[in-house]
């Protein structure tokens, strides 16, 4: 039976094979085909993990931080403020935060110390996470020699080293009690650095940030979802820069494959002429040029994505993890966790396959109408 | 039957290097029978049979099928002859395919790919199933006798194996005519003989063929029944007409 | 925003297929001072020969066209959490006033684009191109319409500003508000479903009879496109709300998240495939009396028919499977 089915798979069968026969060729294209896709996988998938984190890590965040402002600066803010605060309706808790950084001159490292809410950590104990302990070469029971900004050396004992799983954020944390950190920064009792702030009804989050705002005029609410607008930003940012300097690289793609596509080989050239010749249709060698197309495509497309999906899950993003992250000198050494959807895969596809199809429709497209009788007066 | 009426076919048209292949050819080419042009090379014959094969449309004049097929038309059904003279390339392609089968003069097999793969090629596009067209190519290098190279790349086949393979390719699609441009310019005597042994089997299956030569191992062959001559693309004289 | 991956995305597709469709329009326009069918020049052989190509830039148009369409709705999507007051595609749209033509131009580009592979399928059946001036006339209307569409995309994402407080689909689609999308919401469901229902029917019907007979090709195809927008109409009114079960939700968006297993692609799928082949129906019946297609326009038609039939009764088996299927129930 004639069928529009079987002029496919016949087609698609001599695509296979002519692949097959310019080995060398196609394998140069393939080689370059994938490592596009490799990379603007990886910058792909490594950007939308990171935010993925970040999200993880804010959604355990306070709905509101109220913070103090002086002269446009953030300042330590009363415990009676609080108080205030919790009276107003609609706010279930207000908790007083203390923390800040420490800058370490032996190691070169910024710490972030924090006070945790419910007191895990004893006066003279701290917990830190794996970055910490990478740096300063510690474990658990050694001592931990912080200087106080009097200049006082501060011996603390490492009670506990937070597990690496979510390295991003906690990396370079240091956990001490309230003492301690007052002790640090020679604060007086009663001050904090700001209130994390939970409301009752999702809905009544804005109208309590701007009652405080009305309260306390020299105060600044921070929303968490603005919180998550900014780290998404700012991801957003750096990814773009990437994305950027790798528009360029699909650019020199869509050169390489317009080159490689409208250099036919004589040999290529004259094959054509013979399947025009013995009956074969410009449609039908459009055809066969759409097959060997999405064959290629297909292939680097998979390969590409496999293998940026070890690059970033397995191998951390080795490769460009210095551009994207990196705001402190102690490395984050986490495994990301793999999230990729669909929407990734089709933007990926959007900025890899597309551009090779469009290059390659027009030399497809000149290949194919090489007049039938042309094989005649070879 | 095919029949050409002043049909006249010129290349770079309005340009300084304007030449015309085809002058003005009248001609009738009855089913059935061997027909062969004759002329030196220049002479148009090639010209006129891509014009005929429905490779090429004319620059002007009339070409006409007889007794022909395809998805598109049928002679039972308009009662009268196929025009080919303006028909897109596409419908061309189609009855070319469906009725005609090429020889050419430097084989045109495709390298790299085995005798076999070759032999069926025509017919991919056609949207027959594989297996079909399989069983026939493999029959067909049974009645050549080519069949142990079935596997072979066409580059480890001789001359005299390469012409049955590019014989057995023009008749995988069950064409009523061949058509053979220069055949047995590359062959020695002793192939061109056989070829011409072949040409009588096809013949004797009731093919229309058209033989562009100017061998006299052809054109002086006893199974010649029509000969027409050319020189500067117009006829010079036919010979033996029905 | 502009350096987003997905807005690059978008954007180097836009680029292409503008520069693609300009390219084509052009070889177009020339095909129709110049055709001359008769005629064996190397002209007229050069012009047949484009016409290759421009089948192929069109075919790949469409294809980059219905992955855009969805391409730019799940980015928006996406985009939502950058605004104050978004919760899903909606509210990123209203961002700025060029969201929403974006979307309605690239559906009606998408249908444009595959009435005009239908007209070039056939076209290309009969053997003295007979649909060549309609063909390229309609590309000279596709052409400018998809350059708009990459415009008004690039000042979309330019006015993007995270600042912006949007308003989304709560209030967007809510049904006392006195917007477009309110005034669809609020329509009363009961009546909708049953205009839903009846409309899909009497396609249907109409549609047997034609794909049997061979008759009020016109008919279907008008009812066809009528079940369209009726059907994009009860998606707001009412079909989300089975979906969301929740009494005053109307986002056509939402449906296209995870949370709802991605129903809404295969909604917005077979409601605009259909459409597609509906259209296709009816731009056909002008040329059903053409010598050379009489045969052909037909069969076509009937095949047209057979999957407008097929992918408007997938869209209501799924709707009404859901509206069996849960416990919610419309007041």
């Amino acid at each position: 039976m004639n069928s529009p089915l079987n002029r496919h798979t016949n087609i698609l069968d001599f695509a296979l094979s002519s692949l097959l026969r310019r080995k060398s060729k196609n394998l140069s294209l393939l080689v370059v085909y994938t490592l596009i896709v490799f990379v603007i996988a990886s910058l792909i998938f490594f950007v939308q993990a990171l935010k993925h984190e970040a999200a993880q890590t804010l959604a355990e965040a306070p709905d509101l931080v109220v913070q103090r402002m002086i002269a446009g600066r953030h300042d330590l803010i009363p415990a009676t403020y609080g108080e205030q605060i919790s009276a107003i309706r609609g706010v279930r808790s207000v908790t007083p935060r203390l923390w800040g950084y420490y800058y370490d001159q032996v190691f070169g490292a910024n710490y972030t110390l924090l006070v945790p809410e419910n007191g895990v950590v004893e006066p003279g104990s701290i917990m830190i996470g794996a970055g910490v302990a990478r740096n300063q070469r510690i474990k658990i029971d050694d001592m931990l020699t912080l200087k106080t900004s009097r200049n006082a050396p501060l011996l603390l004992t490492v009670q506990g080293i937070y597990p690496s799983s979510s390295e991003l954020i906690s990396s370079d944390l240091i956990v001490l009690s309230a003492e301690d950190f007052q002790e640090m920064f020679h604060l007086p009792p009663g001050q904090f650095t700001d209130l994390a702030v939970t409301v009752a009804n999702p809905r009544e989050q804005v109208t309590v940030a701007t009652k405080i705002a009305e309260l306390f005029p020299d105060t600044r609410p921070i929303l968490k979802s603005e919180m998550l607008r900014t780290y998404d930003s700012l991801f957003e940012w750096r990814g773009g820069m990437m994305v950027v300097i790798l528009a360029v690289a699909v650019l020199s793609f869509i050169i390489f494959a317009w080159d490689k596509a409208t250099g036919l080989s004589a040999e290529e050239r004259k094959e054509i002429g013979i399947l025009k010749s013995i009956g074969w249709e410009t449609s039908d060698v459009l055809q066969l040029k759409f097959w060997e197309g999405i064959v290629i495509s297909l292939t680097a497309f998979l390969v590409g994505v496999v293998l940026a999906y070890g690059h970033v899950f397995f191998f951390s993003a080795a490769l460009f993890e210095h551009a994207l992250k990196g705001w402190s000198v102690i490395y984050p050494q986490f495994r990301l966790i793999p999230v990729v959807d669909a929407y990734q895969l089709t933007v990926l596809f959007f900025l890899t396959v597309l551009p090779y199809t469009a290059a390659t429709i027009i030399p497809a497209w000149l290949a194919a109408t090489v007049p039938p009788d042309a094989a005649m007066r070879s | 039957m095919i029949e050409l009426a002043n049909v006249t076919k010129t290349f770079n048209a309005d340009k300084h290097n304007q030449f015309t292949a085809v002058d003005d050819v009248s001609l009738t080419i009855e089913a059935g029978r061997l027909t062969i042009l004759k002329g030196p090379s220049g002479s148009g014959k090639t010209t006129l049979m891509a014009l005929i094969g429905c490779m090429a449309r004319p620059s002007s004049g009339r070409i006409r099928l007889h007794g022909i097929s395809t998805s598109f038309f049928s002679d039972a059904d308009s009662g009268s002859a196929l025009d080919i003279t303006s028909l897109p390339e596409r419908f061309l392609t189609e009855i070319r395919r469906t009725t005609f089968g090429f020889i050419f003069q430097q084989f045109n097999l495709v390298k790299g790919i085995s005798a076999l793969e070759n032999i069926m090629l025509p017919a991919y596009p056609t949207g027959e199933s594989q297996a079909a067209f399989r069983q026939r190519a493999l029959e067909l290098m049974e009645l050549f006798s080519v069949s142990r190279h079935a596997a072979s790349p066409v580059e480890w086949l001789s001359g005299g194996e390469l012409q049955r393979v590019a014989i057995a390719r023009a008749l995988i699609n069950n064409p009523t005519i061949i058509i053979a441009d220069e055949p047995t310019a590359h062959l020695d005597s002793k192939l061109s003989r056989e070829f011409m042994e072949m040409v009588g089997t096809l013949k004797a299956r009731g093919k229309t063929i058209l033989i562009a030569s100017h061998d006299p191992l052809v054109y002086d062959s006893e199974l010649a029944e029509t000969v027409v001559g050319m020189r500067d693309g117009r006829i010079t004289g036919i010979t033996g007409a029905a | 925003m502009i350096q987003h991956p997905a807005i690059l995305a978008l954007s180097i597709a836009s680029l292409l297929t503008c520069f693609m469709l300009v390219y084509a329009a052009g070889y177009g326009t020339r095909i129709l001072e110049k055709w001359d069918l008769q005629s064996g020049s190397e002209l007229q052989l050069e012009l047949e020969r484009r016409t290759y190509l421009i089948s192929v830039i069109l075919s790949y148009t469409l294809v980059f066209q219905i992955l855009s369409l969805f391409l730019y709705i799940f980015t928006a999507d996406n985009l939502h959490s950058q605004f104050t007051g978004a919760m899903c595609a909606a509210g990123s749209l209203a961002v700025n006033s060029y969201g929403y033509p974006v979307l309605i131009l690239k559906i009606i580009n998408c249908l444009l684009a595959g009435v005009w592979l239908i007209v070039n399928h056939v076209d290309t059946r009969g053997y003295d191109y007979p649909l060549i001036k309609t063909k390229y006339g309609l590309l000279n209307i596709l052409a400018p319409l998809i350059l708009l569409e990459a415009v008004l995309q690039f000042a979309y994402f330019l006015n993007l500003k995270a600042d912006v407080i949007t308003s989304c689909c709560g209030s967007l689609f809510s049904t006392d508000k006195r917007s477009i999308g309110g005034e669809i919401a609020g329509l009363p469901s009961g009546p909708m479903q049953q205009a839903f229902f009846g409309i899909m029917a009497l396609t249907v019907v109409i549609g047997v009879v034609f794909y049997l007979t061979g008759k009020g090709g016109g008919i279907f195809s008008l009812f066809s496109s009528l079940t369209f927008v009726v059907a994009a109409a009860s998606l707001v009114s009412f079909i989300c709300l089975y979906f969301y079960e929740l009494p005053s939700h109307h986002c056509p968006f939402c449906i296209l998240q995870k949370e709802y297993g991605y129903v809404g692609y295969a909604l917005y799928a077979t409601l605009l495939g259909g459409a597609i082949s509906g259209l296709g129906v009816g731009s056909l019946i002008p040329f059903s009396s053409h010598p050379s297609l009489s045969r052909v326009i037909p069969a076509i038609q009937r095949r047209l028919t057979l999957v407008t039939l097929v992918l408007y009764l997938l869209f209501t088996l799924i709707v009404t499977w859901r509206m069996l299927s849960t416990s919610f129930t419309l007041g």
